[in-house]
């Protein structure tokens, strides 16, 4: 039976009382880019500079709950700097993560069939890079065992390939 | 003066409700079911579900075409529900109550049937900002599908409507679709008076009661109402019936919405044409054991009595405000009416800096089943300031130890998130 520790994870209470790279970046010439949990009404904004296929910066904007927050946080933390494809990968593997069902987690019987409910689909996570770590990203693993929350935590990086692709696009 | 909800005992006995409803005895991680999530669905007593597996098991075929035994029984199971349900609100006739899939498709019926034909380019709709996006994005569609104009009544500080301004929204306007009672504040709307206004400004009068017919006695003759729309789910019974309650002269005003089966008299090569009300609208099987588990549920209901439901939930709609007033002070902030008489038990609220989704995650540990979200309200949580909110909402089975327990789990929500 999970338990609320499983979820809130002291880092993520950690990133959530001091959210990283919180704040607004002028676009253009970043690129500024809404996202929604249609489930709770949660709204993110994220700012991405993106320069030399490369993140140079980024600031995350909105509100939402501690695990969508955080989540953004650690991601905010874990791409600044980063090339697009090491931003690409991460995002595969955290998405790879997110969508391990609670069976394979727990070994017990009380696990998910299909994780329907985290709405990543199959070809998002294939071919996950060997090298990628996801570091602090690791504490967001208990969501999985909240089907509920996974939107909560995959809503920022959503969002983000969503700036990734109109900041390269044309 | 109608027969709807005049019968019960003065007052309701919550511990031998509770003995109703086998889900209410159910242990959840060693702690007992603390339900307070009956705004977004209910609970159903043993006797609709006995209702509904006495159908299947005895009488179940199809309706309104065998000659035999048990299609004739069926066909007085759907058809006897349909007349509990007409008693239940009050209603002219049979022939007024059409049976839907829920009230989301109820107003989508009035909308796509009634709208479509009776509506054009400019003309204009009148919502208020405290509606279900039920009775909003229906006519969002129409609007662009044939550019009719939305107009909105205000919502003031208290949770009340704001009908200052309501002559002039409804000057030249054709239709006002409005709740009876708010999912998200609780707050009980002046039916009466604003249909009355409406019909005085030329505008047919639209009501989205799901939240009403299931805890205050309801009278759609009262009310005066051209249309009304509710859900059978709320109100004790099961998912996948709903009701749309129109007068004769609207709803033969109104074309058909679905066609198939059921619906209609004759079909040729060349075209068709549709049986009497209400089958005009149900197009075909229709859903036979829910009907019976709703009828089930009206006269469950009855039998408690709908007046000694809305006292029991008036004081305990005061109790919920006093005590978490009491316990929590400025920490807690409750959307709505302060007033129990002006609301039903429907409870949004704030507490702390707590993000509801963290918030009623902690509940769950505890057993304590609320809801958070925006509740398919969003322009409503929009003039609310807030993106969401945690929302407990009471019914018949819910008594003061529900509400102490919701109590004790905001203070070990607020022990957890303390930062």
């Amino acid at each position: 039976m999970p338990g609320l520790e499983d979820l809130y994870r002291e880092i993520i209470l950690d990133h959530y009382r001091s959210p990283r790279n919180k704040g607004e970046l002028e676009s253009p010439p970043a690129t500024r880019v809404e996202g929604f949990n249609p489930l709770c009404g949660d709204e993110i904004v994220v700012y991405v500079d993106v320069e030399d296929d490369t993140v140079k910066d980024i600031r995350i904007g909105g509100q939402g709950c501690s695990i969508s927050q955080s989540s953004a946080s650690m991601m905010s933390a874990a791409v600044k700097g980063k090339s697009l494809a090491e931003v690409k990968g991460l995002t595969k593997a955290f998405k790879a993560m997110m969508s391990i069902h609670e069976q394979s987690l727990d070994g017990e019987g009380e696990g998910l069939e299909e994780s329907g409910e985290s709405g990543i689909d199959p070809s998002e996570i294939a071919d996950v890079p060997e090298e990628v770590k996801l570091g602090d990203l690791e504490a967001l693993r208990g969501v999985v065992k909240f089907p509920v929350r996974i939107k909560c935590a995959t809503l920022s990086w959503n969002t983000l390939a969503q700036g990734i692709d109109e900041a390269t696009a044309g | 003066m109608s027969e709807a909800g005049t019968t019960g005992s003065a007052r309701l006995d919550v511990a031998r409700i509770r003995k109703d409803f086998p889900i209410l005895s159910r242990d959840i991680r060693g702690t007992r079911l603390v339900y307070l999530d009956s705004a977004n669905t209910s609970q159903k007593p043993q006797s609709v579900l006995d209702a509904m597996d006495h159908y299947y098991e005895r009488s179940n075929a199809n309706v309104h075409r065998g000659t035999y035994l048990i299609a004739q029984e069926a066909t007085e199971a759907i058809e006897g529900a349909r007349g509990i349900v007409r008693r239940f609100i009050g209603a002219p006739s049979d022939r007024n109550v059409v049976f839907t899939k829920n009230a989301t498709e109820a107003m989508n019926l009035v909308v796509r049937a009634w709208g479509t034909k009776h509506l054009r380019e400019g003309d204009a709709v009148v919502l208020t900002e405290m509606e279900h996006h039920a009775n909003i994005v229906p006519w969002h569609q129409l609007a662009e599908a044939i550019g009719i104009e939305l107009r909105w009544i205000p919502v003031t500080d208290e949770g009340h409507l704001d009908v200052g301004d309501l002559d002039r929204l409804l000057d030249g306007a054709k239709v006002l679709s409005f709740t009876a009672m708010s999912n998200v504040l609780g707050t009980v709307t002046p039916v009466a008076e604003l249909v009355a206004k409406a019909h005085d400004a030329g505008a047919i009068a639209i009501v989205d009661a799901s939240q009403h017919v299931p805890h205050i006695t309801t009278d759609v003759q009262a009310w005066g109402a051209d249309f009304v729309a509710f859900t059978g789910h709320k109100l004790l019974g099961p998912t996948g019936i709903g009701v749309l309650y129109g007068t004769e002269e609207i709803l033969e005003a109104t074309p058909p919405f679905l066609g198939g089966g059921e619906m209609i008299l004759n079909v040729t090569k060349d075209g068709f044409t549709h049986t009497e009300l209400p089958w005009k609208f149900e197009a075909g099987t229709p859903m036979i054991a829910e009907a019976v588990g709703l009828g089930a549920a009206c006269e469950y209901l009855t039998g408690l009595g709908m007046d000694a439901v809305r006292q029991h939930e008036v004081e305990l709609t005061a109790y919920t405000l006093r005590t978490l007033t009491e316990r929590f002070g400025d920490d807690v902030t409750i959307h709505g009416p302060s007033e129990p008489a002006a609301r039903g038990g429907v409870f949004s609220f704030a507490y702390k800096d707590i993000h509801p989704h963290d918030l009623t995650q902690v509940f769950d540990e505890h057993g304590v089943c609320v809801r958070a979200g925006h509740h398919c309200a969003k322009p409503l949580m929009r003039a609310l300031g807030v993106n969401a909110t945690a929302r407990a909402s009471l019914y018949v089975y819910n008594d003061t130890d529900d509400i102490d327990a919701l109590a004790d789990a905001m203070d070990a929500a607020g022990q957890f998130f303390s930062f």
